[in-house]
């Protein structure tokens, strides 16, 4: 063993602290975020990875084989006249859901944007149901929407109007879910308006007051535009939300009466957990992932453009 | 245009009386400002002015119209804000052209009326952009224009400069002077800094808890002041104010009533310690504090038999000694009664042999 020149040693050494150091400092970043990589991969990028994979096969859960088919899931489902049906009570719901949810909710918040003891009771009120279930929610409307004994009709029999079927005519039961959903949500959506709302500065109103605008012009030139972030906000959330619509549709309706109130997210359960066609439901999986991708892209290029963000 | 009359207006927010029945008559075509400290109520009145707030009792005339009630919108004023309060969501011309398009004014007059009026305050080239796009400076132009272009019969500034940096801040309040001569519109302007009361006002209203100490000219406002509110506000520095109590030594002769007396920095002269007596003078041992050399001129902060006062003095500042006398001619005195009130016309009685004052008077 000869001893190597000492010089040499501590050369290389040098290099070598410094290469690591550098490399620390190149690879910490990455280091930090480790750990929340790993959850993210396990819980949600290898679900979907799988799920695109499985959208290929044709498989029932339990046996051991996948049969691979090829894009035969994709061709069936989008050929299939109920999936075409299910696509469109998704879409239905989820326009009218948002659409109601946020045009009431910010009446309400207009009207609610003031001090006072009725105005904050109120407010509570109208918030209550977003804290309960969605399982007691469904019950409680099956019970209210009961054809016979519920107190919604009971209500319009006091009016002299007949009695609606809500929940078991296919003409008015996604209609009676899209009013639970619409009277889950409003409350949750007054209050983010509330806030949105007092986050405009008073004195662009008093400004606008000395110009002498009328108050169709201030709201629609003021609020409305400072509102923007708020309104973006909301319907993406709501369109995202409502496009998974689930609870209610499985414990009041189960889809039905004759498919009228199936959606995606009902759809997919149906085929993989009642009927094992998993191949099946996650081609359906691989389509809802892509119309909320779409939704999604094309909201932020087109609008987000029109939001005003305050500075 | 048109004059503004206050009648009795009293101000009261729940059981706070923020004003307290104030007069006031602001003339056409003048440049009146309100000034006092925060909490005086000014911001107040103006908003009352513009209709903003609805006064607890008391009239509002705008011109022959009693417009206590009437709407901000319809009063025909127009207001800049201090935080300018433009319209963020809308480009620097739609800001302007709102109000127009509310009063429904013809497109091609709005654009000329626009043109003529980015012109004025040198917004032409910014009028696409947005009011986050543009400096401080520039927004409070937008403000201005917002004002200007809608023609009305009084303009409300509420502390429009105070975002401002201090070079900025000199160089609109020279152009808010020319716009106010150039368009010949009443003008009322609130602030707290009695330096922009001072240049820019041709009339001056000092308030304080919701009372008017004084409403003069910025001259009469400086050398004729009411009480000792008024002395000690306006001036940089202010009036030095000393009790009376201190003063015996040197005024034991002074009239019962007088409590307070007063001078200002710039009529006192700084003298050797050792130089002789002047004899129509009150002359004050005294010691430098801290001297301010502000280039033109210099202040001294001394201290005395009386307490701490500024002394203003456009000589070279001294160093050789910290141990001065001060000198302030009888003349150059103000006195002051038990409620800080003024006491004018005292006389001096010269004809009593020196040293000592029998009965001094001032200004």
């Amino acid at each position: 063993m000869t001893l190597a020149n000492p010089n040499e040693m501590i050369n290389h050494k040098r290099e070598r602290s410094t290469f690591s150091a550098l490399n620390w400092v190149a690879i910490r970043p990455y280091m930090m975020i480790f750990p929340s990589i790993i959850v993210f991969t396990l819980f949600f990028l290898y679900p979907i990875g799988y799920m695109i994979y499985l959208s290929f096969y044709d498989w029932n859960f339990i046996s051991p084989d996948k049969d691979y088919v090829g894009l035969s899931n994709f061709t069936a489902l989008l050929q299939d006249p109920k999936f075409q049906q299910v696509l469109r009570n998704t879409f239905v719901y989820s326009f009218a859901t948002v659409s109601l949810t946020i045009s009431i909710s910010l009446l309400l918040a207009l009207w609610l944007n003031k001090k006072g003891a009725m105005y904050g009771f109120v407010q509570g009120a109208i918030f209550s149901p977003h804290i309960i279930s969605l399982v007691s929610i469904s019950m409680l409307w099956m019970w209210i929407m009961d054809t016979d004994y519920g107190l919604l009709n009971w209500f319009l029999n006091l009016f002299g109007i007949a009695s609606i079927p809500w929940l078991t005519d296919p003409k008015t039961s996604l209609l009676s879910l899209i009013i639970v959903a619409v009277w889950k949500g409003i409350g949750y959506y007054t209050l983010i308006f509330i806030a949105g709302l007092q986050s405009i500065p008073k004195d662009i109103y008093e400004a606008a007051a000395l110009d002498d605008t009328s108050k169709v012009r201030t709201f629609f030139k003021l609020t409305l535009p400072m509102l923007s972030p708020t309104l973006f906000f909301l319907t993406i959330i709501g369109l995202i939300g409502s496009f998974q619509v689930f609870e209610t549709i499985s414990i009041m309706t189960k889809g039905g009466p004759i498919n009228s109130t199936n959606t995606i997210v009902y759809y997919i359960y149906e085929n993989g957990f009642r009927f094992f066609k998993i191949g099946y439901a996650s081609t359906a999986g691989v389509i809802l992932l892509f119309v909320v991708g779409i939704f999604t892209f094309l909201y932020f290029k087109l609008l987000s453009r029109k939001v005003h963000y305050q500075s | 245009m048109a004059e503004i009359r206050l009648v009795n207006i009293v101000k009261k927010f729940d059981e706070d009386t923020v004003v307290n029945n104030l007069n006031l008559t602001i003339e056409d075509g003048s440049f009146t400002v309100i000034v006092g400290p925060s909490g005086c109520g000014k911001s107040t009145t103006l908003r009352m002015i513009a209709g903003l707030e609805t006064p607890t009792s008391g009239e509002i005339w705008i011109g022959d119209d009693c417009v206590t009630n009437v709407e901000p919108g319809k009063r025909n004023i127009a207001m800049v804000f201090q935080n300018y309060a433009l319209y963020p969501t809308m480009t620097v011309r739609k800001n302007i052209e709102f109000g127009l398009v509310n009063k429904k004014v013809p497109k091609a007059e709005r654009e000329s009326l626009i043109r003529e009026i980015s012109e004025i305050v040198g917004l032409t080239d910014h009028l696409d952009k947005k009011p986050h796009q543009l400096s401080g400076g520039q927004r409070q132009r937008v403000a201005l224009a917002r004002a200007m272009v809608k023609k009305p019969k009084v303009f409300i500034l509420d502390e429009p400069l105070s975002n401002l940096d201090a070079k900025l801040r000199g160089q609109m309040r020279r152009e808010l002077i020319q716009l106010h001569k150039r368009l010949g519109t009443t003008f009322v302007y609130v602030t707290h800094d009695q330096v922009e009361a001072m240049s820019m006002g041709d009339q001056i209203i000092l308030l304080d808890k919701g009372v008017t100490q004084q409403m003069d000219s910025p001259m009469n406002m400086y050398h004729d002041p009411n009480n000792v509110f008024t002395a000690e506000f306006i001036g940089t520095p202010p009036m030095n104010i000393l009790e009376r109590g201190h003063l015996n030594t040197v005024l034991p002769t002074l009239f019962e009533n007088v409590k307070y007396v007063g001078f200002k920095p710039e009529h006192a002269e700084i003298i050797g310690e050792t130089e002789e007596r002047r004899t129509d003078h009150v002359v004050l041992q005294s010691e430098i504090l801290t001297t301010e050399t502000l280039g033109a001129e210099t202040i001294y902060t001394v201290s005395n038999v009386a307490g701490m006062m500024n002394v203003k003095s456009f000589d070279n500042p001294i160093t050789e000694s910290n141990n001065v006398q001060i000198a302030i001619p009888y003349e150059k005195l103000y006195f002051f009664d038990e409620q800080k009130e003024r006491i004018r016309f005292l006389e001096i009685d010269r004809a009593v042999s020196q040293p000592k004052p029998a009965i001094v008077g001032g200004v």
